[in-house]
């Protein structure tokens, strides 16, 4: 649907250099990175706002560097100033109607704030909505706008926690009817929770194009993996235990406990290195999950050692030097892993 | 946070002393003329034609210089604000060149401009219309003097309206004109407004300029100047009272309208 050929484009002393990727209809395409690396440059390349000094964009088969911004059908939602100050929440969606001379605009007002959630705040001006609803009206007027492709800068980095997982649902839900989304943000829990795909973008290049779980199983770079933080990245299924407030993450063989409130199903799960810890034999704790393995690989971390211990998939656990040595751990060693049900953390 | 009166420190005092010398400064004189005004002499000068007529020839011209020119510099302003240019501060620091040149300068400029000599002036003539002792002419020399306050006013109000509202808009299928009418301009409508309100005040005020180009027909500044260099302080302080009555009066109700519509 959207094919990016080598663009690069120059302001100042940044530069956005030779980013090339294609994303597919239906695609939630998430940049991840980190602030100042180019993310809202390149959408506002996408979006035809500015030229890039070199490359091709093409948009449904057809170049679009040519084409005039209103022509291109490209919706962008910013973090901030995102909807007009001086019109209410109906004018707002009703803007892109009104631009394009459609005539029955007060239903598809209606219709698209409805899709939104945003139906009962249609008189209400920008500067009485809450976070959430700005963001609602806002992604209710590029469906007005009769964008089939959305780019998202930052769009829920100013939001609070439950605000930002009920728009999390609702762009799952564009997107799977039928909104292609492209997301630039640098919180790696929106992109694992949101992404089909994931683009790390550093110094103004993107750097890794893959699958979330390849993106934080293998790290391509040292950047990445200092950037995301995340060395446990597991992908399973979540399924409720009967009278228990635990649930089972099941991955390959193994089953890990976990103490969540999310719906059973398809998820992710990750284990912060330094909430596992390894013992040469087992351990009667607090902690749901003991898992027999083998040492495979021993290597200093910024903090501390990375100890991978395979149990039938690699495990990290990062401990102190000095444990390393009390423990007399070696490559290749049987060891205990334990860690807490309630420090898995799952995303969907 | 404003602090409270609790709050005062010996050196809020000697600003606040100072403040009110210069509020002083400001009121005594137009209070003091007003003092110096009889019922009777003021009666007479209101039912003076001339008078009237000044007053309003002011009022209009001024309003007229206002509308036309701001034709011009609402573009310019958002221009300026928006693009960057070669010699862009040289264009910033033409625009205030009214404001730092003695305005009998700024008279006998404008004057060379429109005299009937000139290409303008000709030009002008083809079509039958007169700048020198007509009403064009002032209106010509109060924009010449007063256009900076506008174009300043735009300029800042244009660039305090973030540019991602227009690139929103521009992305909805909006054309790059109804961008302009529809988000740019009433966003940066206050800052516009104020300098509107400046300008036409500062246009119908002005003296130097305006006698120059045109000492008749007579504007109020010229009238209440006649006056006084004729007849002395006695009989211009009349004109100069109705005069500044009606300015004031014009101004507090543009303040207060456009105190309402921001409310």
């Amino acid at each position: 649907m959207l094919s990016v050929e080598n663009i690069s484009y120059k302001i100042g002393r940044f530069e956005l250099k030779n980013i090339s990727f294609t994303v597919d209809k239906g695609d939630y395409f998430v940049i991840l990175g980190l602030s100042g690396v180019g993310k809202s440059l390149l959408l506002e390349n996408l979006a035809g706002l500015l030229k890039p000094d070199s490359g091709k964009i093409f948009l449904r088969g057809k170049d679009i560097s040519k084409e005039k911004i209103q022509d291109l059908n490209i919706s962008i939602v910013y973090q901030d100033a995102v909807l007009f100050p001086h019109k209410s929440v109906y004018e707002n969606i009703a803007y892109p109607l009104k631009s394009r001379g459609i005539n029955n605009v007060k239903e598809l007002v209606m219709k698209y704030a409805a899709q939104t959630g945003i139906a009962d705040k249609l008189d209400r001006m920008p500067e009485t909505l809450s976070g959430g609803e700005i963001q609602r009206t806002a992604f209710a007027r590029s469906l007005a706008s009769g964008s089939d492709i959305f780019l998202l800068d930052e769009p829920l980095s100013s939001l609070d926690s439950k605000s930002a997982f009920e728009l999390r649902t609702l762009l799952r839900k564009l997107n799977r009817e039928g909104i292609t989304i492209i997301h630039v943000t640098h919180s790696y829990e929106e992109a694992i929770s949101l992404a089909s795909k994931i683009g790390i973008m550093e110094n103004g290049k993107l750097v890794h194009v893959d699958l979330p779980q390849e993106i934080f199983k293998h790290p391509k770079s040292d950047f990445i993996a200092h950037f995301i933080g995340v060395k446990n990245f597991l992908k399973g299924e979540l399924k409720s235990i009967p009278n228990n407030d635990l649930k089972e993450f099941n991955v390959n063989e193994l089953s890990i406990f976990t103490l969540t409130d999310i719906d059973d199903g398809e998820a992710f799960l990750m284990i912060s290195p330094d909430e596992i810890s390894i013992s040469n034999k087992t351990q009667e704790t607090s902690s749901r999950n003991h898992f027999k393995g083998r040492i495979t690989d021993i290597a200093p971390a910024r903090i501390g050692v990375d100890i991978t211990v395979n149990i039938g998939l690699d495990v990290i656990a990062v401990i102190s030097a000095s444990s390393l040595v009390e423990l007399d751990l070696k490559i290749g060693k049987e060891v205990w892993i334990n860690f807490k049900a309630s420090s898995c953390k799952i995303y969907k | 946070m404003i602090s409270g009166i609790k709050n005062i420190t010996p050196l809020h005092l000697v600003f606040t002393f100072l403040g009110g010398v210069l509020l002083l400064f400001i009121v005594a004189p137009v209070a003091g003329m007003y003092f110096n005004t009889t019922a009777a002499g003021l009666t007479e000068t209101i039912n003076d034609e001339a008078v009237r007529n000044s007053v309003w020839l002011s009022i209009w011209t001024s309003m007229a210089a206002t509308v036309i020119f701001s034709l011009l510099a609402i573009p310019l302003a958002y221009i300026l604000a928006r693009k960057n240019f070669p010699l862009k501060n040289l264009v910033n620091g033409i625009i205030d060149i009214p404001i730092i040149i003695p305005h009998s300068a700024a008279g006998i400029a404008v004057l060379g401009m429109v005299t009937r000599d000139s290409f303008l002036g000709k030009a002008a003539d083809l079509v039958g219309l007169k700048f020198v002792g007509n009403p064009a002419g002032i209106i010509v020399a109060m924009a010449f003097v007063s256009i900076p306050f506008l174009i300043n006013a735009a300029r800042d109000g244009f660039a305090s309206v973030p540019e991602r509202y227009e690139k929103i808009a521009l992305t909805m299928g909006a054309s790059p004109v109804r961008v302009f009418f529809t988000i740019s301009l009433p966003l940066a409508w206050r800052s516009i407004l104020s300098g509107l309100i400046l300008m036409w005040g500062r246009g119908m005020s002005e003296f130097g300029a305006v006698i120059i180009v045109a000492y008749n027909p007579q504007t109020a500044p010229v009238l209440i100047f006649e006056r006084f260099t004729s007849y002395g302080l006695k009989y211009s302080v009349p004109a100069a009272v109705v005069f500044v009555t009606v300015c004031l009066a014009l101004f507090i109700i543009f303040r207060m309208v456009r105190k309402k519509k921001d409310a």
